[in-house]
């Protein structure tokens, strides 16, 4: 009952005219930050968070929770429309969501993305309010050998990912986990895969770099080659009779999204894991208990609503430890800890108990910025999608311009850059000769936290192998995990079996 | 079999050999063993996953010359006539990219933009030349004005002293 | 003609002299024409980020300079790339470094060819201080304890801390030479992360800054055992240091800022008086008290020769683990 009140009392601030239209103003910028491939939520807060040292605290909370969610349902746009993932956590909604675009489904896939966002956002909001307290010590159980199980689950719910070619698969796999260790490894403090001496790779290669390359450049060079054979013109509208059966066909994904949702919760409330492995989670559950898997990744809508429903719920799943234990699970978690250390507010167990407005105030504000986002969202879909009818070259310098910028804006390196275009040419090549792109992306995603937490695991148990499977938690992942992996097997062997039965 | 060394496929399978051989190289710069009590060297992770992905990818070499020509291979790698248009791009890309930060990026994109719209696009030029102008000012108001990012200038940052003062 | 000649030159004069009064006073008055990086030596979110923003959104919000501060995280191989990208951009104004001991350890470990001492100093904000934790069930509520407790694990004593070769290992390895005990170092990504790990029992000790592990502290999850600072902290009730139970250990992240070499003067002053009115500001004062950090304020020259004491005894304390 405190709890309502104290809810109700949030409601009250963050529907005031000022309040609704800092929440406005705060969820477009958001979208657009997270729409543009390169820059996500994090640079929203990073800029941002300044400003809300000027306004009233209330306010400031109410913006950056719009900016948050603004980004987070941003991330989806570029995906969609343009096939480049706009952040790590959005990589899964390209598979699904990009062949939809090409089949002139864009519209129906970005109403899915939106609806599928504020489906994962309300019910990890509402599991956050109801249990908020007792869930925060669940993050603490996790320990190195926990963090690496986790992660080797997130991998093979994916094995069924790579297509048909298994060596290629894994060279592809290979690759992004050899390019993941460039940098400095962590354990021994050596620097190490520094290519040429180059000063850039110090910094390891980071996923979007990859990503904007593979997918941005290397998807136009694809295009523009393909050009004549087959012209891309994806002709898209959005009307209201195609609006309300979009909603109809999102409704009967109900069973995906509550998977989605709750997973996306519970994975991103661990400061090691976050958004990426629960969409990516989440998008390997779909597709592994779906009726026909071999239509994700052609323009199934589920695998547009799996990661996007997980995503959004793991992005409130994530502020839960940063605020009842002060641990940030991300780095824009990190900046909004930070911004509330300057605000005067302790983030700790004893926030709840000391600060139980402000706390309540921005659960409150979650729950009006992830309305106003989908509002928002879906009113501009028909300009997204208008976008996509521009023509071809005039898209496609678009698409250059926008890889080249937002490749060198999150940390303004020239190096990220070059990156990007060999990137770009090397994955338009290999993707020609059928090497699958998505694990190389995810691996190099998963890469640094599955060797850092094994290794680490390794040295608390004084190099005992044995560690990750006799700690329950970690062993259950484990056990998880080679049940993911031998599943698509065990389909493929019955799919064998009838096929030679008839 | 001569010829079917030369596949397009076996020649990428060799060139991913030689770039695991590579790497395998790299890596061995840290210890790749296993230390009993504190698990593997820092050169092993990278280096054990090379490996895997030269055996990968010799495999994909051998397969792909045992299965010798067929009528699939021959079809060519690249669709007739549009090498030379992707070849273009990627070498305007380069130029654009080494420009940078020579003559910033407000001069590189914009020139990148009207002949990739103009020349390579053919649109007309009210489309190129408009969406060429308004780019340079909605990147600056994007990410300077709004999201405090500076873009390389080069030799054109006095040029944006004025600008600077104004807007910040 | 003559009349005129002599005006002119009068007035020419007059404005040569008025030139000649003007310059210095506007060179003095030396200020940024673009926007100024503020590049932090450490990844998004940690210690030494949160701090640059802070200050970041101190100059902003008390409007302290013209231009505004950007800050751009230039963390890879624990400061290397900033390191060079400072001695890349050697003579450039627009460009201040956010440092932490690693602006020390890291060209002593790393052969990048950057010599600290040929950066401009600027001024020292703080020092972040150290303390020795375990977790609250341990039941250790002692250093003898603790130590005893580390003597019969033999070797297996989980301590978690921040990459190998970086402040924590040291205050580690500090440890070790003084009390003739043995970890097990497991090296983790950032100090928020050590602390929880702590707190769910999947190491056994850490060194972090009090500022990382007070709130778990106040609930009940980890307790500190002593201080590696000469006095007790105000912050920190009941606490005693290191001194007071008979080992003088010390040691803390120092937090300054530099700027590539090359600097005029007025370039140097300006960003030094610029930082002193940082450091004045009351949001400062408190954040610093809250956060257990002290803020003696020292600049150029004497910061450039603190710099390379500190260098010194980081290179003696780096070869005696090795």
């Amino acid at each position: 009952m405190e709890i309502l009140s104290l809810l109700g009392q949030g409601f009250a601030t963050s529907l005031m005219p000022l309040n609704i239209g800092i929440v406005i103003v705060g969820v477009t910028l958001g979208l657009f930050i997270g729409a543009m491939p390169g820059l996500g939520s994090v640079n929203g807060v990073a800029i941002v968070l300044p400003l809300t040292f000027i306004v009233p605290p209330a306010s400031a909370i109410i913006f950056l929770a719009a900016l948050y969610y603004g980004a987070m349902y941003g991330g989806a746009i570029s995906s969609i429309l343009l096939g480049i993932p706009g952040s790590s956590t959005a990589v899964a909604t390209t598979f699904d969501g990009r062949p939809m675009a090409q089949q002139g489904k864009a519209g129906l896939a970005l109403i899915a993305a939106a609806g599928a966002s504020f489906v994962g956002g309300t019910i990890s909001v509402i599991l956050f309010t109801l249990f908020a307290a007792p869930l925060a010590d669940l993050a603490l159980k996790f320990g190195p050998a926990e963090n690496f199980a986790l992660v080797l689950l997130a991998f093979t719910t994916f094995v069924g990912l790579g297509g048909d070619d298994t060596l290629k698969t894994i060279v592809m796999i290979c690759l992004g986990l050899v390019l993941s260790t460039v940098g400095l490894d962590l354990i021994t403090g050596q620097p190490r895969m520094v290519f040429f001496d180059m000063p850039g790779f110090y910094a390891g290669i980071s996923f979007l770099v990859l990503a904007i390359g593979v997918y941005g450049i290397g998807e136009v060079l694809w295009t523009l080659e393909k050009s004549r054979v087959a012209p891309t013109v994806t002709t898209a509208k959005v009307t209201y009779s195609e609006l309300r059966s979009a909603f109809r066909t999102l409704a009967r994904t109900w069973k995906t999204m509550s998977v989605g949702s709750v997973l996306g919760f519970f994975v991103g409330m661990l400061p090691a894991a976050g958004a990426t492995p629960a969409s990516l989670m989440a998008y390997g559950i779909a597709k592994s208990t779906s009726k026909d898997p071999d239509s994700f990744g052609k323009g199934n809508i589920e695998g547009v609503v799996a990661p996007e429903t997980a995503n959004n719920a793991a992005s409130t799943g994530s502020l839960l430890p940063m605020l009842s234990l002060g641990i940030p699970g991300s780095p824009t978690t990190a900046l909004l800890l930070g911004g509330m250390v300057m605000w005067g507010l302790t983030p700790g167990p004893m926030l709840f108990a000391e600060q139980a407005d402000f706390v309540w105030g921005l659960i409150s504000s979650l729950y009006t910025a992830n309305l106003a986002a989908v509002l928002i969202n879906l009113a501009l879909i028909p300009l997204f999608v208008w976008a996509l009818k521009t023509p071809f070259s005039v898209l496609c310098t678009v698409v250059l311009v926008l890889c080249i910028v937002g490749g060198f804006a999150p940390d303004q390196r020239m190096h990220d850059v070059w990156l990007i275009f060999v990137f770009g040419i090397v994955g338009y090549l290999l993707r020609k000769a059928d090497y699958p792109m998505a694990p190389l992306v995810l691996a190099l995603v998963l890469g640094p936290v599955m060797e850092q937490s094994f290794r680490q695991a390794l040295i608390a148990a004084q190099g005992d192998v044995t560690t990750f499977v006799t700690r329950p938690l970690s062993g259950t992942f484990v056990a998880l995990a080679a049940v993911f992996f031998l599943l698509p097997l065990l389909s493929k062997l019955r799919k064998a079996r009838q096929v030679t039965a008839s | 079999m001569i010829k079917s060394v030369m596949k397009p496929e076996s020649l990428i399978a060799l060139a991913l050999m030689g770039f695991s051989a590579y790497l395998m190289w790299h890596a061995t710069v840290l210890p790749i063993g296993w230390d009993g009590a504190r698990g593997p060297g820092g050169g092993a992770f990278p280096f054990w996953l090379s490996m895997i992905m030269f055996v990968a990818s010799s495999g994909i070499f051998l397969r792909s010359v045992l299965a010798g020509v067929r009528p699939a291979d021959l079809t060519p790698f690249f669709e007739p006539g549009m090498l030379g248009q992707v070849l273009a791009v990627v070498l305007a890309l380069g130029v654009t990219i080494l420009l940078m930060p020579i003559l910033g990026a407000y001069v590189a994109i914009p020139l990148f933009m009207l002949w990739y719209l103009r020349f390579f696009g053919r649109n007309g030029w009210t489309v190129s030349l408009s969406l060429t102008l308004i780019t340079p000012v909605v990147l600056f108001f994007f990410f300077e004005v709004a999201l405090l990012i500076l873009l390389p200038k080069g030799i054109t940052e006095p040029l944006f002293f004025p600008l600077y003062a104004m807007f910040f | 003609m003559e009349k005129n000649l002599t005006r002119r030159s009068v007035f020419g004069l007059a404005a040569a002299a008025s030139l000649a009064l003007a310059v210095p006073a506007q060179a003095s008055d030396w200020q940024p024409n673009r926007p100024v990086e503020m590049v932090i030596m450490a990844g998004q979110g940690g210690g030494a980020d949160r701090l640059a923003r802070l200050f970041q959104s101190i100059i902003q919000q008390e409007r302290l300079a013209r231009m505004p501060f950007m800050p751009v995280n230039k963390g890879g191989g624990s400061g290397a790339e900033g390191l060079r990208y400072l001695k890349d951009n050697h003579g450039n104004p627009t460009i201040i470094m956010a440092t932490l001991n690693s602006y020390f350890t890291t060209p002593i470990q790393t052969d990048l060819g950057v010599d600290i001492e040929e950066f401009t100093p600027l001024a020292r904000m703080a020092v972040d201080t150290f303390a020795l934790w375990v977790n609250a069930d341990s039941g250790i509520e002692t250093l003898d304890q603790y130590i005893e407790a580390v003597k019969a694990a033999d070797g297996a004593w989980r301590m978690g801390g921040t990459g190998s070769g970086q402040e924590d290992s040291l205050v580690t390895a500090l440890l070790e030479r003084e009390f003739g005990i043995r970890h097990t170092y497991v090296p983790m990504g950032g100090g928020g992360e050590v602390a929880t790990q702590l707190a769910g029992g999947h190491i056994d000790s850490t060194v972090n800054n009090p500022s990382e592990a007070i709130s778990l502290w106040q609930a009940g999850r980890v307790r500190p055992i002593a201080l590696l600072t000469p006095e007790r902290l105000e912050s920190m009730p009941g606490v005693p240091t290191f001194a007071e139970l008979g080992t003088p250990l010390e040691y803390y992240m120092q937090r300054s800022f530099v700027a590539p070499g090359g600097l005029t003067e007025e370039q140097q002053t300006y960003y030094i008086d610029l930082l002193r009115a940082l450091s004045e500001t009351e949001v400062w004062r408190n954040y610093a008290a809250e956060q257990a950090l002290m803020t003696d304020f020292i600049y150029g020259d004497e910061l450039q020769a603190y710099f390379l004491s500190e260098r010194e005894m980081h290179r003696e304390l780096l070869a005696s683990i090795e």
